[in-house]
């Protein structure tokens, strides 16, 4: 076999399907969960890594993989991460959350675990609206972005606030290590992305700090689009709003 | 040699959970518990083992979830208004069947209520106050060394049924000062915790662990579908209620009327028996040390006599309805509550004097 070969069949024991499907066609999770096992492999720690799922269809990019994982309750995966990393600190922690998941129903859970820079990784699926439901409002719904619970666009009746954005509110904390935007919509910004996703395991695994990710995924039924569509859409409306890149990256934290 | 320490209740919780082989303690500032929380951060980094002050009681509670799943010892105490956030927490627990322990030190209530002394969470710690429905085993300890010697047994029973074990103090039981005995409590072996989430190269048979508290969503511990699973949890639900009642009964041979209380209104009652049988009347007590399972049969086989009841608590009636619901109408149930304090403040506290003069129009 070739080095190429090798690292297919690799990658394939760490992906292994666990649960029937769950995902809508044209769903970015399966390819998120993909990222998973090529970091986990390339940096040699799926077999002590635990996985924290939040409530929300991001929980297909973990039930994939195989490896130790739980469901937390709504919003609570950073408490339940902490209570394992700080009993186990020699096991890889880390949490897959929504959008609403952690800044809406969980943002003092997350807030609380970067107050306490705990050595989580923590990476928030960004989708700007609530898909397991049926495409309510987010947190990080676009201004003018149609949803269930804003029919005429986000802001257009009512006072629906603006998109937050976690990725550099992460930045500001001191207990934090890495702090990162990507997206998956081209094959560039997937390798991007698996890069930030890699060095945010690795802060953890040097013990530097907290890190998180935030990943623009698309949600096509939600949207209205097409697959290839809502890749265009993240493209040209999500990336304006919210920049791609790295927000801090530090080794120590004094 | 035996080692003996004038300690505080809420002290002898963390020597209770020490002997227990605790490994985390995780726990958020609540009046009148914080003497719980400032023990464990001082006696257990110091052991090498955790205590994280959680950002709330909903994070406390979240933080057991995943210590239990990673096949810890972990546990946490709070009060009345933080034992409200802890319900959703507590039927993930149950759900996801891992076994944790709770302190709770009651406070008047509803809503921020008082800060000292109540009996007012008897309700939503025996009935499974969170959502879905589910039972979880209630221990009343009644004095500092019961407190430490019942923390040891919630982890045992935590343990032995895979499912949360709330230990039900209250403001009285916490800051009384008295002797304790510390001593490790040997109740026998347990099963291992295979199931637990350890990092699959940890795992005897390289299995991934996936555990949730989602069993209609997806095979939970082997039961492959939600009837099954529910079948599952009625059966493990009615081992706990037919094994683990427990209960201490005081003069209650011949006795024509039973006091039956828990917590600070026990020793209260204790008092009042002693005062009344000096004054030659046939009385005793029951003390309920499960509330759940409620001690149930005792007090019926003593209805079945005729004896009746008077139900002392510092609530305006909850374990009342238990004591009712027991004697299913066969005998009187008289209560004495909240409106039986001494004072009309929330220092106000029933006195065995007043449990007296409620024996004696009884009777």
């Amino acid at each position: 076999m070739n080095g190429e070969a090798i690292k297919k069949e690799r990658v394939a024991a760490v992906f292994v399907r666990t649960v029937p499907p769950q995902i809508c066609p044209g769903c970015q999770y399966w390819t998120l969960g993909r990222i998973f096992a090529e970091v986990l492999q390339e940096l040699d720690i799926y077999g002590k890594t635990i996985g924290i799922v939040g409530v929300g269809c991001h929980g297909n990019a973990v039930s994939v993989l195989n490896i130790d994982s739980m469901l937390s309750a709504h919003g609570r995966a950073p408490d339940t991460a902490t209570a394992i990393k700080r009993l186990r600190p020699d096991a890889i922690v880390f949490t897959i959350q929504g959008d609403g998941d952690c800044i809406a129903i969980g943002a003092g859970a997350f807030i609380g675990a970067l107050t306490r820079a705990e050595r989580l990784t923590i990476i928030m699926c960004n989708n700007a609206n609530y898909g397991t439901t049926g495409g309510q409002l987010a947190p990080t719904t676009l201004m003018g972005q149609i949803t269930s619970t804003t029919p005429g666009g986000r802001g257009t009746t009512g006072n629906d606030g603006y998109p937050t954005h976690t990725a550099e509110l992460a930045a500001i904390f001191k207990g934090v290590a890495y702090s990162a935007r990507g997206a998956i919509n081209t094959p560039a910004n997937y390798q991007r992305t698996k890069g930030y996703i890699k060095t945010a395991f690795r802060k953890q695994m040097e013990g530097v700090g907290f890190s998180f990710v935030e990943v623009l995924s698309n949600c096509p039924p939600n949207w209205h689009l097409s697959p290839l569509e809502s890749l265009k859409w993240i493209e040209e409306k999500m990336i304006s709003e919210f920049p791609l890149g790295e927000f801090k990256n530090v080794d120590r934290i004094e | 040699m035996v080692e003996r320490m004038l300690v505080q209740g809420n002290e002898a919780v963390g020597w209770g959970a020490l002997n227990a082989g605790c490994d985390g303690f995780f726990g958020y500032p609540i009046t009148p518990q914080n003497e719980i929380p400032e023990w464990f951060s001082r006696e257990f980094p110091k052991r090498g083992k955790v205590f994280v002050q959680s950002q709330s009681e909903l994070g406390s509670i979240n933080m057991l979830y995943g210590g239990a799943a990673a096949g810890f010892r972990v546990m946490t105490s709070t009060s009345s208004p933080g034992w409200g956030l802890m319900q959703e927490g507590m039927s993930h627990i149950v759900a996801a069947e891992l076994p944790c322990v709770v302190v709770l030190v009651q406070r008047g209530g509803p809503g921020a209520g008082s800060v000292r002394h109540a009996q007012m969470d008897y309700l939503s710690a025996t009935r499974g106050g969170g959502q879905g429905g589910y039972k979880n085993i209630v221990l009343a300890p009644a004095s500092v060394q019961e407190v430490h010697d019942l923390v040891q047994l919630a982890f045992y029973l935590a343990d032995k049924y895979c499912n949360p074990v709330v230990v039900l103090s209250d403001g009285i039981m916490g800051l009384i000062g008295e002797s304790l005995e510390i001593k490790i409590i040997d109740f026998g072996p347990l099963p291992e915790k295979t199931w637990a989430m350890r990092g699959r190269e940890r795992q005897k048979d390289g299995i991934a662990r996936m555990i949730h508290s989602a069993p209609g969503v997806a095979p939970s511990r082997g039961y492959m579908n939600y009837l099954t699973w529910l079948e599952h949890m009625d059966k493990k639900y009615r081992q706990m209620a037919d094994s683990e009642v427990r209960y201490e009964m005081y003069q209650a041979d011949d006795a024509k009327l039973l006091v039956v209380a828990y917590g600070y209104p026990s020793r209260v009652s204790k008092e009042a028996v002693k005062m009344a049988r000096a004054r030659g009347l046939k009385v005793g007590l029951v003390r309920p040390i499960t509330l759940w399972p409620f001690p149930i049969q005792v007090i019926r086989d003593k209805a079945e006599l005729g004896c009746r009841f008077l139900v002392v608590e510092d609530s305006l009636g909850q374990m009342v309805d238990d004591v009712r619901m027991a004697v299913q109408g066969r005998v009187d149930v008289g209560f004495l509550g909240v409106q039986g304090r001494h004072l009309p403040t929330d220092g106000g506290m029933i006195l065995p004097g007043r449990v007296l003069e409620e024996i004696r129009r009884f009777l």
